[in-house]
């Protein structure tokens, strides 16, 4: 009986297992250079930003070609999401989400230019392109200066107005009883 | 209208009409169920002609009965990429929603994966990196459980005023499934996570390359990476090969198509949880990893857009969820809320998953509104809108999960209304 165990034992644990993971020895260990071409979300400290810079400036001609047609040529005229502007707009009547009046993060909007866009050709802009039409659309917004270069170093200082603008979730906020009162026994 | 403008609403008629003509006539009709008004006719005894005659062969993959009907509506969205599908609640039957009628919400369109060449790389503040096949990962030690899976945007027209006319459109992007899978804390312990990991960014292999930011927390509490959904594998438009499920959790945190896990220490602050899915409050602010779907309940028979043909007795039943846990109670009411009677919940009653609830009901042919009101394992009660709008306003447009009303007209008509 012992011996079945300790044979047992030695085939879970013993037997030199063929991949990476300790007990159940799946998987293997991805090469460095594999993570790193697989790593492209990008956090709000830009630490996985690559090499490599641009301005608005350079910026335009590419927002024009790639970004225009769906999101206006000032970034305000859509049809697809509105970019630009909104400012002032978030306790109105009529909130306008943009990229200057909203997003917390100037980060995030180089992730999402690299990762998605353009919507029909996702993933097809090289990243000095992607720098070029982050830093026009943070110009359009009056966040940058037209020559200001925004680089792997320079973006995630950018100072975005509404970074403040977020608050975690408070949840449960309502007592849920309502005007209905408490419930009464069932009555069948 | 401009011409963008125009354009946009050419494009998107375009791809509705050919989405309808792709539906056939399900839609022209009326939602309610046609049997309900059928009456045993009179006529001479006969035997039916079905055993006169063979039936159909044995087959290798089932289909539904060609009288049935029920599909999935696509919502009115600029692409049918970036776009969503309704699940048809009121033909929905017990609490598991058919694989091929769980709704949808693509950012980037649906994928085509080839398992035998998808991977998932699990990566940063680990030990141990990992890349893995699907086929490892169905080899690992497997769970199956039954969770909801409810987008945040459901009822998002109906905060201001009665939008949609019946409950797939009000009330249709919450589904529910078997799923089938490895627990995640499962494979963050084979991996090792390192002091500081505190959140997981994960990322799926769409178009949208959509990612989320997931508390570590709970990735070791109860999330699935899961492959199968109701007995089969995942369907391609619920992530096939790979998804996450994240039991209780808005929708859209639980990354479809997934490829890659990496653990670190602060959310990575992306598109899908700033710009979009945050609830922006009357004040200015919004809030954001607004995560939990708070309890909600909607009467499904009868229902916006149907019909009673008589006076009489129905069974009113609805579904019941919640993201705290299980539904302890429902109470449905006949009188526009002034008396609440307890509903039966139907077994199983499960965590994290649709409940069915059941109320009998003679209808005396007067006009009346019903409505359903559920209580969760937390104690937490589903409010009415008016509370709700008080604490959020009216452009907060996620997590609605207010009390919905139905009004029956005299003429025995239901349609969706604010009581």
């Amino acid at each position: 009986m012992h011996s079945v165990l300790v044979v047992a034992l030695a085939i879970i644990y013993i037997s030199p297992v063929s991949g990476q993971s300790p007990t159940y020895g799946v998987g293997r260990e991805p090469s460095p250079q594999e993570i790193r071409v697989w790593d492209i979300a990008i956090g709000p400290d830009g630490k996985e930003l690559p090499e490599g810079g641009s301005t608005a400036a350079i910026g335009r001609n590419v927002y024009a070609a790639k970004c225009a047609a769906c999101h206006g040529k000032g970034g305000k005229e859509g049809p697809y999401d509105v970019l630009v502007g909104g400012f002032q707009s978030l306790t109105s009547a009529r909130p306008v989400k943009t990229v200057g009046s909203y997003w917390p993060y100037a980060t995030t909007l180089w992730d999402y230019i690299n990762r998605a866009m353009p919507f029909q050709a996702p993933g097809s802009l090289s990243s000095q392109e992607v720098y070029g039409i982050t830093a026009y659309i943070l110009y359009l917004n009056g966040i940058v200066q037209e020559s200001e270069t925004i680089s792997a170093q320079t973006l995630a200082r950018v100072r975005m107005p509404n970074r403040d603008g977020f608050v975690a979730d408070p949840r449960p906020d309502t007592n849920g009883l309502g005007k209905a009162g408490r419930a009464k026994p069932a009555k069948r | 209208m401009g011409v963008r403008e125009r354009e946009r609403v050419g494009r998107h008629r375009r791809g509705f009409l050919r989405y309808g003509a792709a539906l056939g006539a399900a839609f022209v009709g009326s939602h309610a169920d046609p049997l309900y008004a059928q009456r045993p006719e009179n006529s001479s005894p006969t035997l039916a002609d079905s055993t006169k005659k063979l039936g159909a062969p044995v087959g290798p993959y089932g289909e539904r009965a060609r009288f049935e009907t029920a599909v999935r509506r696509q919502a009115k969205t600029p692409t049918n990429e970036s776009s969503w599908t309704f699940t048809p609640l009121e033909d929905s039957r017990g609490i598991i929603t058919p694989s091929a009628l769980h709704f949808e919400r693509h950012h980037g369109g649906i994928p085509i994966l080839d398992p035998a060449k998808h991977k998932l790389m699990i990566h940063g503040l680990v030990e141990r990196p990992l890349v893995l096949t699907v086929g490892e990962i169905h080899r690992l030690p497997a769970v199956s459980r039954i969770y909801f899976i409810e987008c945040s945007g459901n009822t998002l027209t109906e905060w201001e005023k009665p939008t949609e006319s019946g409950v797939q459109g009000t009330h249709g992007l919450t589904s529910c499934s078997e799923w089938t899978g490895v627990p995640l804390s499962l494979l963050l312990i084979e991996a090792g996570v390192q002091n500081g990991g505190t959140w997981i960014v994960a990322e799926g292999a769409d178009a949208a390359v959509m990612t989320r930011s997931i508390p570590l927390e709970k990735a070791m509490d109860d999330i699935l990476l899961a492959y199968g959904q109701n007995g089969e594998a995942l369907r391609p438009e619920q992530g096939y090969p790979l998804r996450l499920v994240i039991p209780g959790w808005e929708g859209s945190a639980q990354v479809k198509w997934v490829r890659r896990l990496k653990v670190v220490d602060k959310p990575y602050m992306t598109r899908e949880e700033t710009s979009k899915y945050t609830d922006l409050m009357p004040d200015g602010t919004a809030r954001r990893f607004t995560f939990v779907m708070e309890a909600k309940s909607v009467i499904t028979t009868p229902s916006g857009d149907q019909r009673l043909p008589s006076v009489g007795f129905y069974e009113i039943r609805g579904l019941a969820w919640s993201g705290r846990g299980a539904v302890r109670r429902v109470e449905v009411s006949t009188d526009g809320g002034r008396n609440w009677s307890d509903a039966r919940l139907e077994e199983p009653v499960l965590r994290h998953a649709h409940t069915r609830f059941c109320h009998p009901w003679r209808w005396d042919g007067r006009e009346t509104i019903l409505q359903s009101r559920c209580t969760d394992e937390s104690g937490y009660v589903q409010p009415t809108r008016e509370e709700l709008v008080k604490q959020r306003g009216l452009h907060s447009y996620y997590h609605n999960n207010a009390i919905q009303s139905w009004k029956v007209s005299a003429s025995g008509s239901v349609r969706n209304v604010h009581a």
